[in-house]
């Protein structure tokens, strides 16, 4: 199926996860799609006017205003998490969305060369995807072999700790790249066909092979 | 007062029409992505002011998804502290702050009743009128969802179906080729066909009656 026709699909938050991973990869580098998608999110905006759903309670308005007031003092440490916001089946990776989209500007240059790795990645059409044996973890490997692993529900790593990903060579680890929190992580290492992806919590900066067991682990094959 | 225009750009009149009118009189004048600004400096008045203009139509909307006031009331608050966490990286030439409010209360309300596995597809049956809007913004809303009603019935059956089941009833792709039945390529262009029509339906219907509002 052509990319191009999932636009209706998006702007209907109607992709199913992986697809929406690759429509908003695709999005980044598709004039074509991306003027399309602003005439398809008039309609659905339409669509949201025209439901008819009932009015808030005032509460609501008070409840928003409030715990705005309190998170003002920490709006600048709350950015980082917001650029990946816990992942779930139609918000997969809002980060590349972001960009793709310009709604949300990345200013930071670490996020932006992270965002290059990631589009090099998600953006491949004939990208692979896998699923972790739990379900909450996608692993895609781009036809060069570079891949990314897209974390959905998981806590954030505690103070002092990482979470280090790992790929196994003929029966060994090796290091393939450390994250923190859930969203889109880059391997540093590339996977062949069949390999072992695997991800364990370890002390900040990582171990050189792992210690502890592997909270999930994804085949590609 | 309320102005007819000859001809309007045809749909950017919808987004720019205003919600209800408690507003600050000082931040009254100003359009919705001055008030993204102002709340990128963390201005509370001017998160108070882009609520009272589409809170209501966020609520309408996760409620419709949903159909539960505690999941509607979550889905509209994490969209709008969202917006109060991330306001300064907005890009106005890339949508209206409506469509951007409105993109993110949708996608948190569908995510949230995928996973409460809740579906409640079929219009709301006898829907109050909004009761807290003056009766011209009243007007408007009834005028406009009378306007997108009836451009969604001049949609052959099955593409109306596809888009209604999607928005308002929360089904991925996949879900919706499972529940009707059909190969997931046929879901996809009907929902293509569909949407695409609905544009130029609703393009068409606001040459002929462009209304705008001026204070």
């Amino acid at each position: 199926m052509d990319l191009h026709e999932l636009t209706a699909g998006y702007a209907l938050d109607a992709l199913d996860a992986d697809e929406c991973v690759r429509y908003e990869a695709h999005l980044a580098s598709c004039e074509r799609c991306r003027e399309e998608l602003q005439g398809f999110w008039q309609v659905s905006t339409a669509l949201a006017r025209a439901g008819g759903g009932p009015q808030p309670p005032a509460s609501l308005r008070d409840r928003i205003l409030e715990q705005a007031r309190n998170e003002r003092s920490n709006v600048v440490s709350l950015r980082r998490r917001i650029s990946f916001p816990v992942l779930s089946s139609v918000a997969a990776v809002a980060a590349i969305a972001a960009i793709a989209v310009g709604i949300w500007a990345v200013n930071l240059s670490r996020e932006l060369d992270d965002a290059k790795d990631e589009l090099a990645v998600l953006g491949d059409p004939n990208a692979q995807v896998f699923g972790s044996a739990n379900g909450e973890a996608k692993l895609v490997v781009a036809k060069t072999g570079k891949a990314a692993l897209v974390v959905g529900r998981l806590a954030p790593a505690p103070e002092g700790k990482d979470y280090e990903i790992w790929v196994f060579e003929k029966g060994v680890a090796r290091r393939a790249g450390l994250f923190e929190r859930p969203g889109v992580a880059i391997l540093t290492r590339r996977v062949e066909p069949g390999q072992m992806v695997a991800v364990t919590l370890e002390p900040d900066g990582g171990l050189d092979a792992p210690s502890g067991s592997p909270l999930f682990t994804a085949s590609s094959a | 007062m309320w102005v007819v225009l000859t001809y309007a750009n045809s749909m950017t009149a919808i987004g720019s029409l205003p919600e209800p009118m408690r507003r600050r009189r000082d931040l009254a004048h100003l359009s919705d992505e001055a008030l993204v600004a102002l709340i990128a400096r963390s201005d509370e008045s001017a998160l108070a002011e882009l609520y009272d203009r589409i809170g209501g139509t966020a609520y309408g909307l996760a409620y419709r998804v949903l159909r539960d006031e505690a999941l509607a009331e979550d889905a509209v608050q994490e969209a709008f502290l969202g917006l109060w966490r991330s306001a300064g990286s907005f890009v106005p030439e890339r949508a209206k702050a409506s469509t951007w409010i409105l993109t993110l209360v949708h996608r948190r309300a569908v995510d949230l009743v995928r996973r409460e596995q809740r579906r409640r597809a079929e219009p709301l049956e006898g829907a109050p009128e909004p009761t807290e809007v003056s009766a011209e913004e009243a007007a408007w809303l009834r005028l406009e969802r009378e306007r997108v009603q009836a451009a969604l019935q001049l949609l052959p059956d099955q593409q109306r179906e596809a888009i209604e089941l999607a928005y308002y009833g929360g089904y991925s792709q996949s879900e919706l080729a499972e529940r009707l039945g059909q190969p997931i390529g046929t879901i996809k262009s009907r929902m293509f066909s569909g949407l695409a029509r609905l544009r130029e339906l609703l393009d068409e219907g606001a040459e002929r009656t462009s209304w705008t509002y001026t204070s």
